[in-house]
């Protein structure tokens, strides 16, 4: 089982790393409620 | 009709104490912590303007040094003296915080820059000294003002005000009594934001060897906002930066989209010059007073000098095919389109993968790729990482995956095919655009075939997306050739004819 199943899930997601949507689609496919998610940008 | 690029300028600005009165890092912290042990410290880790005109990464910016070179030596930098320490550079220059208070009170037409006499009088003869400055700039300097006056707008009228040293010698002033938009906060911004797109666009027409009267178009993609109340954003940079720099016959218009501006704006210039809408475009952008000392607080955590110590400005002059100068191939250009979604695979795949695909081209056919320039120094001691790298490295990866590459090669691709960023943490200044001029004279000396500039932009920081964007472009070695004017009447009629011929045989089969 997953270790995000049932968890809630704060996402920060970086434009020139893995930016916040990508991480939030891993998330939910793992059984995790995302409570919050956004990219930020570092530059 | 071809777009090449004629020529480049790219400027930079030294101003250690707007790091201290402007950097928004030092705003926000004099705001939420005045007595901040951080507030405290800044100060012992500001640059000379001898240090900052010594440091490896300025010296690259303004041409003295290449990127190659820059690779060949070890980092840091920080504690480097560059064996070349000129002020001036093949691209442009170093001005110093003095002079560019000079060239900011020059950029200013309504009289809201302030400087006091006795600084003025002290820095006049130099500033008129610079190779970029003429007779029609140094003109514009007024005489100044009384200190008093000077520290009485900044006590009682909420002027920003201008120090060398800490010391007062200027002030800018609100445009408005109650309209934000006029603040001095913002006024101050956009002076800053246009005395070194002034100072970048003298810098670019210069090193093209062009006249000023042969620019028809300017277009700025800086990622500031001027305009009232009633009109935000309504513009134009361009064209209030073209008439200081003296380009009497062009007109402008502002291309933004944050970091991603400048690589829209040269893809809109070389598209109208293609078009024929105007001989001669000019890419300006000026820098942003906001980003200054935006990593201090870790930098100086770590006892390190504040590298985010310099305004900078460029231009790149794109002109009608001479025959000589790089290309830009608008038949290969990238974007990230709003369905396009937003793993890193996707955006690089949409900037880089598909538009070399579509020409038929795999990642090795080109030599170098330039995406976020970041001063890879600044980036690590800030603990966000080697952006240029990050890029590259993704590059690579799906070039093995689509066969361009061998996994083994994967390590050396950063060194082989990418440049190391060396160019200031200022937002839209280090997108892709900082080695144009040095692509340039590579693809002039035959020592490089193609390059892609590849322009990134965080729309989600105005709240109106969550989305960001890119697009990318190509440059390349001009291989001589006259553009093509199109079919002749007689090649016309042949073509027609034969259609004609192919349809008719056609329905002699149907039958």
């Amino acid at each position: 089982m997953s270790i995000l199943a049932g968890k809630k899930v704060v996402i920060i997601g970086d434009r020139d790393g893995v930016p916040g949507p990508a991480i939030e689609a891993c998330a939910k496919s793992a059984g995790a409620e995302v409570v919050f998610s956004s990219t930020e940008c570092f530059v | 009709m071809k777009s090449v690029i004629k020529g480049t300028g790219y400027i930079l600005a030294h101003t250690p104490d707007m790091v201290f009165y402007n950097g928004s890092t030092q705003t926000t912290e004099r705001i939420v912590n005045p007595d901040s042990e951080y507030l405290k410290e800044l100060p012992k880790h500001l640059r000379k303007y001898d240090q900052a005109v010594s440091y490896w990464p300025h010296q690259v910016y303004i041409g003295n040094k290449t990127p190659e070179e820059l690779e060949n030596t070890p980092e840091p930098y920080y504690d480097k003296v560059c064996d070349c320490k000129d002020r001036f550079g093949k691209y442009g220059e170093i001005i110093p915080e003095d002079e560019f208070y000079l060239l900011m009170q020059a950029s200013d037409v309504f009289d809201l820059v302030m400087l006091e006499k006795g600084f003025v009088s002290k820095t006049k003869d130099k500033f008129a000294k610079d190779q970029y400055i003429d007779e029609s700039i140094v003109a514009r300097v007024k005489e100044g003002f009384d200190l008093a006056e000077i520290e009485k707008c900044v006590k009682e009228e909420h002027a920003e005000g201008l120090y060398i040293d800490f010391k007062l010698v200027g002030c800018v002033k609100k445009a408005h009594d109650v309209d934000p938009n006029f603040s001095a906060h913002v006024i101050h911004e956009n002076l800053v934001a246009k005395a070194s797109s002034v100072l970048a666009l003298i810098a670019g027409v210069k090193n093209a060897g062009i006249s000023k009267d042969e620019v028809d178009f300017v277009i700025d993609c800086c990622e500031e906002a001027c305009g009232d109340m009633l009109q935000r954003g309504g513009g134009n940079f361009a064209k209030a930066a073209a008439e200081i720099a003296g380009l009497n016959n062009a007109t402008g218009a502002d291309t933004r989209g944050f970091c991603a501006g400048p690589s829209h704006a040269i893809i809109e210039a070389a598209s109208l010059v293609a078009a024929g809408t105007y001989k001669t475009v000019a890419v300006t952008a000026g820098g942003c007073t906001a980003k200054l000392g935006m990593n201090g607080v870790n930098i100086v955590k770590k006892g390190l000098p504040i590298m985010e110590d310099v305004i900078a400005g460029f231009c790149v002059i794109i002109s009608q095919n001479d025959q000589k100068n790089p290309v830009i191939n608008l038949d290969i250009h990238g974007k990230l389109a709003v369905g396009a979604g937003s793993a890193p695979q996707n955006v690089i795949g949409a900037l880089v993968m598909d538009p070399l695909a579509e020409a038929g081209l795999k990642v090795t056919d080109v030599d170098k790729f330039s995406p976020e320039m970041q001063n890879a120094e600044i980036m690590k001691a800030a603990a966000t990482g080697d952006v240029a790298e990050a890029n590259y490295k993704m590059i690579a990866a799906l070039a093995v995956k689509r066969g361009d590459l061998d996994k083994s090669v994967v390590p050396t691709f950063p060194k082989e095919r990418g440049v190391k960023g060396y160019a200031p943490i200022q937002g839209h200044i280090p997108s892709g655009v900082p080695p144009i001029g040095y692509f340039r004279d590579e693809m002039l000396k035959g020592k490089m075939n193609r390059a892609m500039i590849i322009g990134k932009g965080s729309l989600f920081l105005g709240r109106l997306t969550n989305l960001f964007d890119g697009v990318s472009f190509v440059i390349e070695k001009n291989d001589g050739s006259k553009d093509s004017g199109g079919a002749s009447e007689e090649e016309v009629k042949s073509l027609i004819a034969k259609a004609m011929k192919e349809f008719a045989s056609t329905l002699l089969k149907a039958e």
